[in-house]
């Protein structure tokens, strides 16, 4: 099996050294002499870094895959509320990009009750083709079933490669399909490219996020991968598709589950501004109460919430739950807009770990914009009600 | 954990052998179970043995049986291997009704063992579990968060189920519980105690994922300022918002 070996004699003497090579402490020293424990996670840092001591060594065959089998680029669709996710349409604009490169066609899958009607959607899309799975049995996800669709799919098409939305359902069904075909998967991909020997590279943060891994699967097909929701941007829609659906079906005693859905009721939308991935914030530069509404029309408009500084929540005008800074709550949205606010440090300490923050303000000393990765110098009564009209136009609001 | 940007090399910071945060609440969620319906609960996990101080803590909380699996031939694992090494290793350690795994790991973040693992163990399995109702007649009733919907189900033992943080708080290790377990035995699993000793699906060998390369994440801190008109200004604005996919969601 691939294993790192040490060449002892030049280890000699560095023995210090060459443990702390290794991030997981997975080099120590046994008895006089360097070993690699359990702890090895085979980043092969240490062969990089170790002047010649670290080698790797490989002596298992490889067990290798006919690749010419298995062709095509396929999307396991998801439905959400009755509708097709869009981050179904981002795969499919990721996986017609893909395709091209190894002129693959690109497939969906589409399973679930009631679904048929919208496999043209899929078309519209990207897709090539579509396999509906439209049976009773699927009209809740429940692992088993849409396990033995997924696997039924595969047999049938041999897809090269599958791509799922990074969502709940899918991260329960790309693994455990994956697992059933002994092949690998790689969650949460942000980039995919394919080569022409038809290996999908995959990027993906590991450790945390402060790397970044360039993953392969080289020698198994299918290969898995999930990347999540608004990742890859939702592709042109085609007017007049070419592609076929196919209806297929699963045999009753093959869709048979342990599980048994009682009830399914929607969650109240209760979040606080700590959970909110949108926020807009008001502050000082806001002149009446009643102007808030065109603020919290546009958080609407995001899918955000509306929050507030110090000095308007003092002022009656915002509650308490909703205040941002040192005195307040400490959040850390995807986007934060920021209208009127000067930044001061204690409202910043509990804003600066936002992803990215856009700050409007027409005073160009502010702070803020010391913060702000968009600093915006200019007037929110203007620039607000026109942003809202450009939104209420391209007609992309929050569905 | 961070690289440097300029030599490559991953700096050691905050690497430790410590319980997974989300596990705790795998573990509170075992613990309330026993005291209701009894049991006997067993922590597994696969590591360097260094993780025993990881058993040992969840002693220190009242678990009753603690597992390592630990290799040499287990490294280098991903998802598949990681999942499937677990598998032979539950089937090693004994029989079981429920396996509870917690959200995901802290450093991967990719949530996937739970459900490789329960297609190992040919059970059922569901995720995103955020409430128990009831644990008897051979199922287990609980309400699981989904995007957008909260779902009652009911599903058959044995099974796998993954839940969410704050499911319950987990208890404090206790000072008592430390004394009375600080000679408890933990079972070491090497490769050879499990089923299969083929060592070709362990490790680096049965993983199908390989790392080509790691690199350090681009730096996107940049800062600018738009010094246009208004209606300029807002026009960009429209346009970051449509580019960077802050509209057109879901909800």
């Amino acid at each position: 099996m691939p294993h790192i070996e040490i060449n002892h004699n030049l280890a000699a003497g560095k023995h210090e050294q060459l443990v702390k090579l290794c991030p997981f402490g997975a080099i120590e020293v046994a008895g006089g002499k360097l070993a690699v424990n359990a702890g090895c996670r085979m980043c092969r840092l240490c062969i990089k870094k170790g002047d010649g001591v670290f080698t790797l060594a490989d002596d298992a065959p490889v067990n290798t895959v006919d690749k010419s089998l298995w062709r095509g680029i396929a999307v396991a669709a998801e439905i959400s509320s009755g509708k097709i996710h869009p981050v179904t349409f981002e795969l499919l604009g990721k996986a017609r990009e893909l395709a091209a490169k190894v002129d693959f066609p690109v497939y969906a899958l589409l399973t679930g009750c009631g679904v048929s009607k919208l496999a043209g959607q899929l078309l519209e899309y990207g897709a090539d083709e579509v396999f509906v799975y439209d049976q009773k049995e699927l009209e809740h996800f429940r692992i088993e079933p849409y396990t033995a669709v997924l696997e039924d799919f595969i047999d049938r098409v041999k897809p090269s490669s599958i791509l799922v939305g990074g969502t709940p359902t899918g991260r329960s069904l790309a693994p455990r399909t994956a697992a059933r075909f002994r092949t690998g998967l790689t969650a949460d991909c942000t980039k995919l490219d394919i080569s022409p020997e038809t290996d999908l590279d995959q990027i993906r943060p590991a450790y945390g996020g402060n790397i970044m891994a360039h993953i392969n699967t080289p020698n198994h097909r299918p290969q898995f991968a999930t990347v999540r929701y608004k990742i890859f941007p939702i592709p042109e829609k085609q007017d007049n598709p070419r592609g076929e659906i196919h209806s297929c079906q699963l045999a009753p005693e093959k869709l048979v589950s342990a599980i048994n859905v009682c009830k399914t009721e929607l969650k109240k939308n209760e979040k606080g501004i700590e959970e909110a991935e949108v926020l807009v914030v008001a502050g000082r530069g806001v002149k009446k109460p009643e102007d808030l509404s065109m603020l919290r029309e546009l958080a609407g408009l995001l899918g955000g919430q509306l929050a507030f500084t110090r000095a308007l929540v003092e002022a009656g005008w915002g509650d308490a739950r909703c205040q941002i800074g040192l005195s307040g709550r400490t959040v850390k949205p995807k986007l934060l807009i920021s209208c009127g606010v000067s930044g001061a440090i204690q409202f910043v300490a509990g804003m600066s770990s936002a992803e990215k923050i856009i700050a409007i303000n027409s005073d160009e000393t502010a702070p803020i914009f010391n913060v702000a990765h968009i600093g915006i110098k200019g007037d929110l009564y203007q620039i607000i009600p026109d942003l809202i009209r450009q939104i209420r136009e391209s007609g992309q609001e929050v569905l | 954990m961070e690289i440097d940007p300029k030599t490559g090399v991953l700096k050691r910071d905050g690497v430790e052998s410590k319980m997974n945060p989300y596990d705790l609440y795998a573990l509170e969620t075992a613990l309330r179970l026993k005291q209701q319906y009894g049991g006997v609960i067993t922590a597994i996990t696969m590591g360097p043995p260094q993780a025993q101080a990881v058993i040992r803590e969840a002693f220190m909380m009242g678990v009753d049986r603690g597992v390592i699996l630990s290799d040499r031939r287990f490294g280098g694992a991903d998802v598949l291997s990681t999942s499937y090494t677990l598998a032979q290793g539950l089937r090693a350690a004994g029989e079981f009704d429920l396996i509870i795994c917690g959200k995901q790991t802290t450093d991967g973040d990719t949530a996937q063992v739970g459900a490789e693992l329960a297609e190992f163990l040919g059970i059922p399995h569901v995720t995103g579990v955020c409430r128990i109702n009831d644990c008897n007649a051979g199922q287990l009733s609980c309400d699981l968060d989904l995007p957008l919907e909260l779902q009652s189900i009911q599903i058959k033992l044995p099974c796998l189920i993954t839940v969410e943080k704050g499911i319950f708080e987990p208890r404090l290790p206790s000072y008592r519980l430390k004394l009375a377990t600080d000679d408890r035995e933990i079972i070491m699993l090497t490769l050879d105690d499990l089923p299969d000793k083929d060592p070709v699906h362990y490790g680096l060998n049965g993983s199908p994922t390989q790392v080509k390369r790691i690199f350090p994440p681009e730096n996107n801190n940049a800062r600018e300022m738009w010094n246009g008109t208004e209606a300029e200004n807002s026009k960009k604005l429209f346009d970051f918002l449509k580019n960077n996919k802050f509209l057109q969601q879901l909800r």
